[in-house]
């Protein structure tokens, strides 16, 4: 009972929260200097098209009933139309959402898989040579930014060594499989064109990585720090005297404990990889949501800066809520805690 | 001077005495210091940088095609640009902007959002609590990047406006810092005692509790000057920040972009810049950290 009131507590928060973001983005779209109408038409549209625009965003009214139509709009999934492709904002985002979609997940199980892993061996080796190895790497991969990343990779791996595609989703010469997800390793898969499959996979690599390295050094020093905090505790101590083996300890004993701290972190460093998509997709030519937010920033396109920011908030709440629901699996101190508390 | 409550007015041999213990605490870790010289280092670089640069000219508009796009060399120890400009001096002057970046955006977030901390940690329980934490719940909710990218854009691109957007995203964790100490500190004893003698509430939170939060505070800063300078440098990069001709780091690594591969040195060494004082912040905040987790054993 007490982990769905949790649940229940949970998304009513995120809805909650939802609702202040779209207010935050509609006082962004608002305070541009300039008339908002203008901005939507462009600049050399005749005056009888602004003032028929300004009727249509309601701009004469007060501001709270304006968020309410505008609102009122964006939850049927209609943000205007964009002024850079003249298509409704909603429509490019169904286009190139999945680009990013696929690359952030990419360098989401990167980060995880990643950072557990060499959080675990930095543990198991703690203070050899291994050890500070991985650190000093975790450490110069958490002060290094993404683009940073990105440019240096796409020099050595894409440009000197020429062993990596530096562009796109595909190589030229590949045709992509039929739309079903949008995600093109899915697809391919699903379609059972193998080529298509290895061929995406190849390109995700290298802007995946780039993208990876701030959180999977990241966990990877949480893991270690977690591990080895636990290890000293009582409870092991009484494993290894009733001669279980260690890699029995490690496994069953001392993983599920320490993953708690990683898999809470987990959410944000996911928020980091996806606003750091915006730069690391316009550096690999990635044709993802995030490059297009990026250049709708760069023209100052409102409706769809709008809609890109709203909809990476949505998948940053739902992201967010997943990892609670694992936290609260892994640690029955949270699960039960609201229970407690009534 | 504040008194604090775990720690009640000392005369100054004392304070020396502190002062000379903390410092063997902090310079036991060699990282601690190797990131208080970089970031001494930098800051030297930053302050005399029309002095200790080689071209000091070269910091703004400025060209010279006879020497333009050359690689490392003597003259020009980290090449120069595709109009002739010293890399290594632009780098300096790039330093002040990352600076000016990180003292001004900590100096802007960091007195309401301590602020806003202690009056919800005080009033716990109460709607005052309710309606500030609310609010850092929903500014927290958003990647800051991508926030602060999307405010700079609607406003005009430059340094100025960067440093509003990034401000008005950073302050809710102070809050959260503070909010998560000031409510264990309203439950101690001196509190209760100063509430006792009708102490107002201006003076329990700013002199009672306040004085008890300073060290994580200052701990936060310091790895704070690190994430601001990297998400300036960001925006930089993307065209929002500092504006060409003026050096910022992340603009001269955006500027050199397109002359990947051949003209690597463009985009490399400021890149390599960032990371250096990005790193130089942090390892001065972690040996911060311990030295104040070491103080509180």
């Amino acid at each position: 009972m007490g982990f769905i009131t949790f649940l229940v507590r949970r998304i009513l928060h995120s809805i909650f929260v939802l609702l202040g973001l779209s207010i935050v983005i509609f006082i962004i779209s608002r305070i541009m200097p300039g008339n908002p109408a203008r901005m939507a038409v462009g600049p050399r549209a005749p005056q009888y098209v602004i003032d028929e625009m300004s009727r249509l965003m309601h701009l004469h009214e007060p501001l709270h009933v304006q968020y309410y139509y505008w609102l009122r709009d964006a939850l049927h999934g209609d943000f205007g139309t964009s002024l850079v492709t003249r298509r409704a904002v909603a429509d490019d985002m169904k286009e190139f959402f999945p680009a990013t979609l696929e690359l952030t997940l990419f360098a989401g199980v990167i980060m995880a898989g990643g950072g557990i892993f060499i959080g675990i061996l930095s543990a198991q080796h703690k203070d050899k040579w291994i050890d500070n190895v991985l650190r000093l790497v975790s450490y110069l991969g958490v002060v290094t930014p993404s683009f940073i990343f990105a440019i240096f990779f796409l020099l050595l791996f894409g440009m000197a060594l020429e062993w990596m595609p530096t562009m796109s989703r595909l190589s030229p010469g590949v045709s992509p499989p039929r739309t079903i997800t949008g995600l093109i390793t899915v697809d391919s898969l699903l379609a059972g064109n193998l080529t298509a499959f290895l061929d995406a996979l190849w390109h995700l690599i290298l802007p995946g990585i780039a993208l990876a390295m701030g959180g999977l050094a990241q966990e990877s020093r949480i893991t270690r720090s977690s591990m080895s905090d636990n290890l000293t505790k009582d409870y092991i101590a009484s494993a290894r005297s009733l001669g279980i083996p260690e890699r029995v300890i490690m496994r069953r004993f001392l993983l599920k404990p320490s993953l708690i701290p990683t898999v809470s972190i987990l959410g944000l460093d996911f928020a980091g990889t996806m606003a750091n998509a915006f730069l690391v997709e316009f550096i690999f030519n990635w044709p993802g949501s995030s490059s297009y937010g990026y250049s709708a920033m760069l023209r100052k396109d409102l409706n769809a800066i709008a809609g890109v920011v709203l909809t990476m908030g949505v998948v940053f709440i739902v992201v967010n809520v997943l990892v609670d629901i694992v936290v609260g699996l892994l640690d029955p101190r949270i699960r039960l805690a609201p229970q407690r508390g009534e | 001077m504040t008194v604090q409550a775990k720690n009640p007015a000392l005369p100054k041999s004392k304070i020396v005495e502190n002062l000379g213990r903390n410092w063997y605490k902090f310079s036991r870790n060699p990282m601690s210091i190797i990131g208080l010289c970089t970031v001494l280092l930098v800051l030297l670089l930053a302050v005399f940088a029309p002095l200790v640069a080689p071209y000091p000219q070269h910091a703004g508009k400025f060209v010279d095609f006879a020497n333009a796009s050359r690689p490392p060399c003597k003259e020009y120890l980290f090449g120069t640009d595709v109009i002739g400009r010293d890399i290594l001096s632009r780098i300096f002057f790039g330093f002040r902007f990352s600076l000016a970046m990180g003292v001004v955006v900590l100096s802007l977030v960091v007195p309401p959002g301590v602020t806003l901390g202690l009056i919800a940690g005080y009033n716990q329980g109460t709607w005052i609590e309710t309606v500030i934490m609310r609010i850092t719940d929903i500014f927290v909710s958003v990647p800051s990047l991508i926030l602060a990218l999307a405010i700079t854009s609607v406003l005009t691109p430059n340094l100025t406006n960067s440093m509003i957007a990034v401000s008005l995203m950073w302050w809710p964790w102070y809050t959260r810092l503070v909010y998560g100490l000031g409510t264990t500190l309203r439950n101690e004893f001196f509190v209760s005692a100063a509430e006792a003698i009708g102490a107002s509430k201006v003076h329990i939170i700013f002199r009672e509790i306040l004085p008890n939060c300073f060290s994580p505070i200052f701990t936060k800063m310091s790895l704070d000057m690190a994430w601001v300078i990297l998400i300036g440098s960001t925006l930089s990069f993307a065209g929002l920040g500092v504006q060409p001709p003026r050096p910022g780091l992340g603009t001269m690594v955006a500027g050199g972009r397109i002359y990947l591969p051949e003209q690597w040195w463009i985009s490399v060494f400021p890149a390599l810049a960032i990371v250096v004082v990005v790193l130089g912040f942090n390892l001065l905040g972690d040996g911060l950290r311990d030295m104040f987790a070491a103080e509180e054993v």
